[in-house]
């Protein structure tokens, strides 16, 4: 269903015109799968209060090549079903954001679809060949959109973050034909079906010699350090949309495959190898958030902030246990509103200041007190504000770190938590900057307020991050119950 | 002779048929009306090779030398195909005024390398094999000289036929090393009778090296780039679809059939020259500028893939081959259409000339691009299904070291294919290729290969009977 509506939504833009037509097509196609998408999370959800049990839900699977084994395998359990709304309401307010796109309007809207049900597919995936399918479709898009319809040097980064991202799924395709040719240990056919390799027990060498390629490959896109330097070029030349979904789903992706593929099907080779990624995370954390401080444009910031905070979500993975996912997964959908909202918010600006360096800009509460406000908000949200998604996330990561008493995860948990500190370093001074104090330039003090379509944009997604902030425990349990599967694998190697 | 046998051989006679009465009619035709040779031979070769599709029940000719199978006709449906699609695309280069008087030539050369290829694919000993390798290669040679008064063509023919000449010298004398150590030139007796013996090993290394001539590995490449920028446009395609194709799925079939003894020795081997092969290719196709050595190195890098593919011995290894090239026709026949479109309209032939080609021709564009994510395997189009299945046969193996350089080479590969992609989305241009309308059959080719190249992955039948083909016979 959810790869369906997007497609149809593109045929649809091939028949409009210009920009009105492409974008009314865009946004009524998105307001659709963002209505699905609600009901989705209900109905699940429903399903699992009226005691469905089953792993994953409404799934449908048709054989696609036989002889290899290659399902078109697909479903949802709760994390699916978070990351599918996720993503449902970062493209509905992206689609708003990008309302005035003037130049190939059809093609941007078309390709930002295109993304989108890249994304899609990749969540509901059940199947190795499919998820990567899915994986690698964005490429394509990707490029194009950075390349065509970015600023500053956009031709240099879309290429670098295209290039970048397909060695990551370089690394990846090797992963999954090692998962296959080794998930029939006891004889019979290879698979390549998730929930069926999750049941067998991969040997231990070649789980060593794959772990490293799956998990560095979804890795590149979760910014792992030091392959993380497509992100902030990437992000920064990229139009205000793209950057949305890129920031706020794209590296989630990186993040889920890390989690459903890396770590679920071969957790003793994670278990055992996970300190070196640990390591790697933490210097993630910390680095985006310094990075941050250094930054003068606006997108640069929230770039490295996004390297920092992606890099939290994959350090909780690796802390294996039930609470730490948690937090994990809350994160990722806590990080996506709140980077999407900024993102949208930066380029709001932008588009009035034609500025976004912040020694340029000063004082704008005055002048456009609706974005104002929504961006002092998205920055306490980020620096983890109790109320907001972001604290709710963080609390959950750093409890499950410390379940760890031995000095190695001590350590790594005390760093990360710091960088609490210099997130809310950056954040204020970004803030106080671009908000308080004296206007900068005369121009500036005749800026337009926000319009109906970029109010609607950041608010979609500020009622998310403030939903999630005070009412957590109904996503906090939605994941903890399809968590419990995982766990019990993990807990039953881990013995 | 039953009427049975002539039915095994139906390919090649029709072939035959159809450049006999295009002939005949060249000859009935006035100057002035030679332009209506080209509809009609086009025509014609599409009733002969529909006619062809009928299935035929597999059997043997001339006591083993021609062997006919489901994999083979099917091998030689796909080879069909990718000639009619090289003719709808030589309809703007065989209008031109300097081409009147060569039309039925130029068609009746290509078939006849065509009937070679059918007699190498089908072949069951080793001297049909060559023969069909000669009957191939040496009209080959004359097409690519056809612009005769420019030089960059005449000298591409030269290079072909001297090296040609050359390979197949080398290759013979291989062959000629495994028949004095064996004492058959059938396949099936020699198969019995191969061991890791000095003699017969020296003979394997001077026919392996008279195929990657063929075949453009490395590092026996050094003439494709030269010859496929001197070729005109729609012989470069069908060089490097149709006559890389067809040495590749009879090098297979001698590998795993012949020499199955001595797989050991020969899996080294490629292992080496895939990596070679890939590397090179694509390292050179970086620094290209000219569209059509740009293509050239670009298909040597993929032959370096089919090697990966190889290395994945039995009917996954077989399968993934032929569908690999099946989707290489339709892949590389798409970019090549484009670019004979845009040099038949203003002869423009370099990539910085593609720049802004969007702007005025989005269409072409986009089938340009289409193909070129093709090949670098993106998905959805149908490279992607092409190049994972040729790793993963690599992988039932246990080669992963080399799906990992493989994969990492795709990843080089995708930045000169952007290149293009850049130019012709991205770049900007103050005297971009103006709006042209092309001739109907090429218009209808690049349709059928977008078709093709959108659909095919996701038709996953097509794998499963190529697969069910070749079970038969590994």
């Amino acid at each position: 269903m959810f790869v369906i509506v997007p497609v149809l939504t593109m045929i649809g833009i091939l028949f409009t015109k210009e920009l009105k037509g492409a974008r009314l097509v865009s946004a009524v196609g998105m307001g659709i799968q963002l209505v699905l998408a609600i009901f989705l999370v209900f109905y699940y959800l429903s399903v699992r209060g009226a005691g469905n049990l089953h792993e994953m839900i409404l799934t449908t699977d048709y054989s696609w090549f036989p002889s290899l084994n290659i399902h078109y395998f697909i479903g949802v359990d709760g994390i699916a079903v978070a990351m599918i709304a996720l993503t449902a309401i970062v493209i509905f307010a992206g689609v708003f954001a990008s309302w005035e796109m003037e130049y190939l309007s059809r093609e941007f809207f078309i390709s930002l679809i295109l993304l989108s049900t890249g994304v899609f597919g990749f969540f509901i995936s059940l199947d190795l060949f499919t998820m990567f399918l899915f994986y690698e479709l964005a490429v394509i898009p990707m490029y194009l959109l950075i390349g065509i319809w970015g600023s500053g040097p956009k031709e240099a980064s879309a290429m670098k973050l295209t290039l970048m991202l397909m060695a990551g799924s370089a690394l990846l395709l090797v992963g999954i034909l090692g998962i296959y040719y080794h998930s029939a240990p006891n004889g019979g056919p290879y698979t390549f079906n998730i929930l069926a390799i999750s049941k067998i027990h991969i040997p231990l060498a070649a789980q060593r010699f794959f772990f490293p390629l799956t998990f560095v490959g979804f890795g590149i896109l979760g910014a792992l350090f030091p392959l993380h330097t497509w992100s902030p070029s990437g992000h920064a030349s990229a139009p205000t949309a793209v950057s949305m979904l890129h920031a706020g789903v794209l590296m989630k992706l990186g993040a889920y495959g890390c989690f459903r593929v890396a770590i679920f099907l071969m957790p003793q080779a994670a278990t055992q190898m996970a300190w070196i990624f640990i390591i790697l995370t933490s210097i993630s954390v910390v680095y985006g958030a310094f990075g941050a401080i250094m930054q003068k444009d606006l997108k640069f910031i929230n770039a490295y902030s996004s390297v920092s905070h992606v890099g939290l979500i994959l350090f909780a993975l690796l802390m294996m246990n039930k609470i730490a996912m948690d937090g994990a997964i809350l994160q990722m959908i806590s990080h996506g509103l709140m980077t999407a909202l900024f993102f949208a918010l930066i380029g709001m600006i932008y588009g009035r200041t034609h500025t976004r360096d912040i020694r340029e800009m000063g004082g704008l509460m005055k002048v456009i007190p609706f974005l104002g406000v929504m961006y002092m908000i998205a920055g306490f949200a980020s620096l983890g504000l109790p109320g907001f998604s972001g604290f709710v996330a963080e609390m959950t990561i750093f409890v499950g770190a410390f379940k760890h008493s031995d000095l190695f995860h001590r350590v790594a948990s005390v760093v990360v938590v710091s960088s609490i500190v210099i997130t809310a370093v950056y954040i204020l001074r970004v803030v106080g900057k671009l908000l308080l104090g004296p206007v900068q330039k005369e121009a500036h003090l005749h800026l337009k307020g926000a319009s109906w379509y970029e109010k609607l944009s950041t608010t979609s997604l500020l009622i998310a991050i403030v939903g999630i902030g005070v009412l957590p425990l109904w996503l906090s349990d939605t994941i903890l119950n399809s968590l419990q599967p995982i766990m019990e694998k993990l807990v039953a190697y881990l013995h | 002779m039953d009427f049975k046998y002539i039915l095994l051989m139906r390919h090649e006679l029709l072939l035959v048929l159809v450049a006999v009465i295009i002939l005949i009619f060249d000859f009935l035709t006035d100057r002035e009306k030679k332009n209506r040779l080209i509809p009609f031979s086009i025509y014609l070769f599409a009733g002969a090779m529909l006619v062809s599709f009928f299935p035929v029940k597999p059997g043997v000719l001339f006591g083993g030398s021609f062997q006919g199978n489901a994999l083979t006709d099917f091998f030689k449906d796909i080879l069909n195909l990718a000639l009619l699609i090289v003719f709808m695309q030589s309809e703007g280069y065989l209008r031109k005024e300097e081409n009147r008087e060569k039309i039925a030539e130029y068609f009746v050369l290509l078939i006849l390398t065509l009937v070679g290829m059918d007699y190498m694919v089908s072949s069951g000993d080793f001297l049909t094999f060559y023969v069909g390798l000669e009957t191939a290669s040496i009209p080959l040679a004359g097409l690519v000289a056809y612009d005769k008064f420019k030089s960059r063509s005449a000298e591409g023919g030269v290079k072909l036929i001297l090296l040609s000449a050359l390979s197949s010298g080398v290759l013979l004398f291989g062959l000629s090393l495994v028949y004095g150590a064996t004492g058959s030139i059938y396949f099936s007796d020699i198969a019995k009778h191969i061991t890791a013996s000095p003699l017969i090993i020296l003979g394997f290394i001077f026919f392996l090296s008279g195929m990657g001539f063929k075949i453009s590995l490395v590092p026996f490449h050094l003439w494709t780039a030269d010859v496929y920028e001197g070729a005109p446009m729609s012989i470069t395609a069908y060089l490097s679809v149709v006559s890389k194709g067809a040495a590749v799925f009879i090098l297979t079939i001698i590998l795993y059939k012949v020499f199955k003894n001595i797989t050991g020795l020969w899996e080294t081997a490629l292992y080496a020259l895939a990596i070679l092969t890939m590397t090179v290719g694509n390292l050179f196709a970086i620094r290209q500028n000219n569209i059509k050595r740009f293509l050239a190195f670009s298909s040597i890098a993929q032959a370096g893939f089919i090697l990966v593919g190889i290395m994945g011995t039995g009917s996954l290894g077989m399968t993934s081959i032929v569908y690999f090239i099946l989707i290489y026709v339709f892949t590389n026949l798409g970019a090549f259409g484009v670019a004979s479109a845009i040099f038949n309209a203003s002869g423009v032939e370099t990539i910085s000339g593609y720049n802004g080609l969007y702007k005025t021709n989005p269409r072409l564009s986009l089938i340009m691009m289409l193909s070129l994510f093709s090949l670098a395997g993106i998905p959805p189009v149908a490279g992607f299904f092409g190049k994972f299945f040729m790793f993963t046969s690599a992988g039932s193996k246990g080669y992963f070291i080399l799906i990992l350089i493989g994969v990492l080479n795709a990843t080089i590969s995708l930045y000169y294919y952007l290149m293009v992609v850049k130019a012709m989305f991205i770049n900007k241009n103050d005297h971009p290729v103006p709006y042209f309308r092309s001739p109907n059959f090429l218009r209808f080719s690049l349709l059928l290969c977008s078709i093709a190249l959108v659909f095919i992955g996701f038709a996953g039948g097509i794998f499963e009977y190529i697969m069910s083909v070749s079970h038969v016979l590994f």
